[in-house]
């Protein structure tokens, strides 16, 4: 089959077309699919490192100085940075980029901002389409950095081959809060601004934390390296990315491999993500499109009926439906 | 996207002005200062976006917002409209609009007026 010109274009490299998709990609614009579907083959090259960790702890500085290592060894750069939407008013102040203007004049890297937005299908699904594309563009490298706040985002540093989390000193219950979360899928830590005081403690609290899982590292598993950076002034960030490096290695030599879509259980994941997402999309638009969602919002704020009984007519149908016309 | 062109280190105009678009549902990428207008239009191209949002307090303007213009237009996104805003001379004005520029927001206009004419101007492609 032949491919769209538009794919064409992005296997080429051209960097307007590329912006343009992940912006339909974002929109949700259905006809990025076939797109997308013609890109497929050209992925699964790129590294993909996930940066995640709380606002002001230095992600987009860290980030920046990566850009720069990277470049230095020779490979190309694709950043996707993703800050959150305000639940407010819909919009967002996209800011990661002033951290990392340096590079925007290299050709070899491709910076986009991406707001976390709240549409249906979600922030994952999202990012992952944007992270093919920046694949399927040929960029070696792709970091994608977010604010390891909510399931979404946890998800999205998970579908990277190394996730990154970035914490600083003296942020005690921080860690804590990463305890709940996000220290598990984390396979390097970063102590950034290690020049502060309580650099130490939060080294021997995070230190205590992933020894509890010594079981699983003396059976072969990744032991997550903590490391003391102090990226503003370019301190301990070689010796990071040569962990990446070491990572990536792991990944290789006890079998899980680089390649994700070839493993069953990641497969799987991303796979039931995206059939929930265009489902409820897909429905969600159907019962606009009929008025029934409208008649039923309706008929609740009247008093007419309650969201439980709105919600089983809205829904049952529907799956009945789907269910009679597979038989 | 909100740009910082030239040497001018004065951003808290473009911050509100960047605050004010969020508040109005708008996705805006600041740039941070001191930026060229190789550096904005690379940018603007990356992000994909539908404006660009020039903040000038340091007389630079009369190079700098026209060289925003003929750079998307060299690399075929003059489609972006571009505004300029900050402390620019009534006489200028005239000559930075025929230069491309599509509105020039001077100090004291309200935020809202900015907010409308940018809602009511600039089209989502």
């Amino acid at each position: 089959m032949a491919m769209s010109s538009l794919a064409e274009k992005v296997v080429a490299g051209d960097v307007r077309s590329v912006a343009r998709l992940i912006r339909d990609i974002d929109d949700g614009i259905t006809e990025v699919r076939e797109v997308l579907k013609d890109l497929y083959p050209h992925t699964g090259n790129a590294y993909v490192v996930g940066i995640t960790g709380s606002p002001g702890v230095g992600k987009s500085t860290l980030v920046d100085q990566m850009v720069a290592h990277l470049r230095e060894r020779g490979k190309t750069v694709g950043v996707l940075a993703v800050d959150p939407t305000s639940p407010f008013s819909g919009g967002a102040i996209l800011g990661d980029r002033v951290r990392m203007q340096r590079h925007s004049m290299d050709q070899g890297v491709f910076i986009r901002s991406l707001a976390t937005r709240g549409h249906f299908g979600g922030l994952t699904q999202s990012t992952r389409s944007a992270i093919d594309v920046l694949d399927a563009m040929g960029k070696d490298y792709i970091l994608v950095e977010t604010v390891g706040v909510g399931q979404d985002e946890v998800d999205v540093v998970r579908s990277a081959h190394t996730t990154v989390i970035v914490v600083v000193p003296g942020m005690g219950d921080d860690i804590q809060a990463i305890k709940a979360g996000i220290l598990e899928v984390g396979d390097i830590f970063v102590i950034n601004k290690a020049d502060r005081e309580g650099t130490d403690k939060t080294l021997s609290d995070l230190r205590l934390m992933i020894e509890m899982d010594q079981k699983k590292y003396d059976e072969g598993g990744w032991k997550p390296p903590i490391l003391k950076v102090e990226a503003v002034f370019d301190k301990g960030v070689a010796e990071f990315i040569d962990e990446i490096d070491r990572h990536a290695r792991y990944l290789v030599d006890s079998g899980i491999g680089l390649h994700f879509r070839s493993n069953q259980e990641r497969v799987r994941q991303e796979l039931a993500e995206m059939v929930k997402g265009r489902l409820i999309e897909e429905v969600l638009n159907t019962l606009t499109d009929t008025g029934d969602f409208d008649r039923a919002v309706e008929s609740i704020t009247e008093g007419n009926t309650d969201p439980y009984t709105a919600c089983d007519q809205l829904v049952l149908p529907t799956i009945r439906h789907s269910k009679e016309s597979r038989d | 996207m909100v740009a910082k062109p030239g040497l001018d280190g004065h951003d808290r105009g473009a911050r509100i002005i960047a605050r004010a678009y969020r508040d109005a549902g708008f996705e805006v990428v600041y740039t941070g200062l001191h930026q060229t207008p190789e550096e904005i239009v690379e940018a603007a191209i990356q992000e994909d976006v539908d404006m660009i949002g020039l903040s000038s307090l340091a007389g630079a303007h009369r190079y700098l917002f026209p060289a925003v213009v003929n750079l998307l237009r060299e690399r075929g996104a003059d489609d972006i409209v571009v505004c300029g805003g900050g402390i620019i001379p009534d006489e200028d004005l005239e000559k930075l609009k025929q230069a491309g520029i599509k509105q020039i927001f001077t100090p004291g206009t309200p935020l809202e007026e900015i907010v409308t004419w940018v809602k009511e101007n600039v089209t989502p492609r």
